[in-house]
């Protein structure tokens, strides 16, 4: 493991002094993804995932083990590929993070404002260094949990709930919020992955209403990122996407975010989960 | 059956359909519901305030038809935006090349991360192609390599350079390029150094 953080290290601080020809980053990317094949650097967040479900937390002194993902209490298996979904319970459309936030708060007796505190994990160099949730250092329990119930998703196939009126009314409501134009810069979503085969730089955009292209955004996340040497997870991508569309901060775990990860979430439905995965 | 029971079986069936029908929220529910999110799900952070999520009508116009624009709506635009240019007072409309390839690669400005006493860049290869040496440019618009030695720098390519860097919508309504000019995000002086960058027959984009 130490191995591959200092790999990770060195790719990340060496790729983008490489010849900027894509072909070669996409080898690079390649090779490192070959070397670790072995061991993914996300197992790491997966085993210490995995042993913080069962541990006992907080003010109740109680792990999460009784926690309904959508299943049924306690069952993990199979969950990330049915996310987000409408829970009776809450009265809500819950992603992972945001149903891992709401057992945090019922089972384990944490405040709202506790279960979301350091959303995103920051140990190794973050790359936006202001940001509150990241720093040397910083572990972040949601971002371990995230890692390892998607990890028991792997390989299932892609099959979110439309079917309930709210679901359907997040799904719609992400289309919009996809489509929606605003800020200094005019961006939407759309703008970056409205067509097919563009790139910003040389970073491929995929086209999100193309079920390929979908499948595989939706299908890779959460990943461990080479270029932050970190852990991210669905809820830090639509974070950092409406950061750069120079957008006001999108809340972790609010309706909006929700409602763009179901409609990206329908998008790739049929796809085949391969997460946690290795990206650039 | 029963006159009576019709309007029972009636009501037992309108129940259904308005079951069936409330999987599918109408355009209006939605609408409401987008307006609520955009209200509670974003926090203003640094400079980016949650006042940026207002649209003005070229976002709004262009969000709500982002499927096709039909062709009253995008002449509407075009027009309204060509009227929103502000040609240098000066009258110079071309500066220095040198200065817009510095501004052309530089994508930092008006993120909540980036300190806001500081110059924004233009981001122009992130979906430009424009000097040859630079590899690593992106695609979303079209390539400008040679731009000014296929067009040339007369004075209308040098006002229609100028014009589209302003405020691009004012030739193409709803265009994926950032109205640079026109929402503050460039000054005039640095978008004279662009247009140089574009058009100046020393410039790397036309060799
Ligand atoms: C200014 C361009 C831009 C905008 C606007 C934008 N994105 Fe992105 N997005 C990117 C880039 C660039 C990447 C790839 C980053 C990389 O390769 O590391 C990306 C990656 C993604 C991914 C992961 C894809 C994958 O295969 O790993 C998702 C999902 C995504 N964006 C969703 C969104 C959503 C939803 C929005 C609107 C809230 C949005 N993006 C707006 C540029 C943008
Ligand atoms: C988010 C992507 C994006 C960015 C950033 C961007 N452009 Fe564009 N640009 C486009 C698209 C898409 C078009 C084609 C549609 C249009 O003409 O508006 C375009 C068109 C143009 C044209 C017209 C080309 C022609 O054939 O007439 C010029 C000139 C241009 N851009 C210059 C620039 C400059 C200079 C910058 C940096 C300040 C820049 N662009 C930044 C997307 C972008």
């Amino acid at each position: 493991m130490r191995i591959d953080r200092v790999l990770a290290g060195v790719l990340a601080a060496t790729l983008p002094c490489l010849s900027p020809a894509q072909q070669d980053t996409q080898k690079e990317i390649e090779r490192y993804r070959q070397m670790l094949q072995e061991s993914n650097p996300a197992e790491l967040y997966e085993a210490r995932g995995e042993e913080l479900w069962k541990t006992r937390r907080g003010p109740r002194n109680a792990s999460l083990e009784r926690c309904d993902l959508g299943l049924g209490p306690g069952v993990v298996k199979g969950a990330y590929v049915r996310l987000p979904r409408y829970f009776a319970d809450t009265g809500r459309v819950q992603d992972l993070e945001s149903r891992l936030a709401t057992c945090m708060v019922t089972l384990q007796g944490f405040t709202p404002e506790e279960a979301r505190r350091k959303p995103f994990s920051g140990t190794g160099a973050p790359m936006i260094t202001t940001d509150p949730f990241s720093g040397v250092g910083q572990r972040s329990v949601m971002t371990d949990l995230v890692a390892w119930i998607a990890s028991e998703s792997r390989g299932m196939t892609i099959a979110p709930s439309v079917s309930h009126p709210k679901e359907r009314l997040a799904y719609q409501a992400g289309e919009r919020l996809f489509y929606y134009r605003a800020g200094p810069y005019d961006f939407g979503c759309v703008t970056c992955h409205g067509e097919e085969g563009k790139r910003i730089r040389l970073q491929n955009l995929p086209k999100m209403t193309n079920a390929k292209d979908a499948q595989r955004a939706f299908g890779t996340w959460p990943g461990y990122r080479v270029s932050e040497g970190e852990l991210r997870s669905m809820q830090w991508r639509m974070w950092e996407c409406v950061r750069q569309m120079r957008f006001p901060e999108l809340e972790f775990a609010s309706d909006a975010s929700i409602a763009l990860i179901t409609y990206l979430a329908k998008q790739a439905e049929g796809g085949t989960f391969d997460a946690p995965a290795i990206k650039r | 059956m029963q006159p009576k029971m019709i309007p029972a079986l009636a009501l037992a069936l309108c129940g259904i359909w308005v079951a069936g029908c409330a999987t599918r929220p109408s355009d209006s529910e939605t609408e409401r519901a987008v307006a609520e999110m955009i209200k509670a799900s974003f926090k203003t952070r640094g400079q980016a305030t949650v006042a940026r999520l207002n649209q003005d009508d070229a976002q709004a116009l262009c969000s709500k038809h982002a499927g096709e624009l039909p062709k009253d709506v995008s002449d509407g635009i075009e027009k309204a935006q060509q009227a929103t240019i502000r040609y240098p007072s000066s009258g110079k409309l071309t500066g220095d090349w040198r200065e817009g390839e510095r501004i052309a690669q530089s994508g930092v400005g008006k993120q909540f991360t980036d300190a806001p006493t500081r110059p924004a860049g233009g981001s122009c290869y992130n979906c430009h192609q424009l000097s040859k040496q630079e590899l690593s440019f992106g695609t979303i618009g079209p390539s400008l390599y040679q731009f000014g030695k296929q067009r040339g720098a007369s004075e209308a390519i040098q006002k229609y350079t100028y014009g589209k860097i302003y405020n691009s919508q004012a030739s193409t309504a709803c265009s994926n390029m950032p109205r640079f000019g026109h929402n503050g995000v460039l000054t005039e002086e640095q978008i004279t150094h662009l247009v140089a960058l574009l058009l100046d027959h020393d410039s790397p984009v036309n060799k």
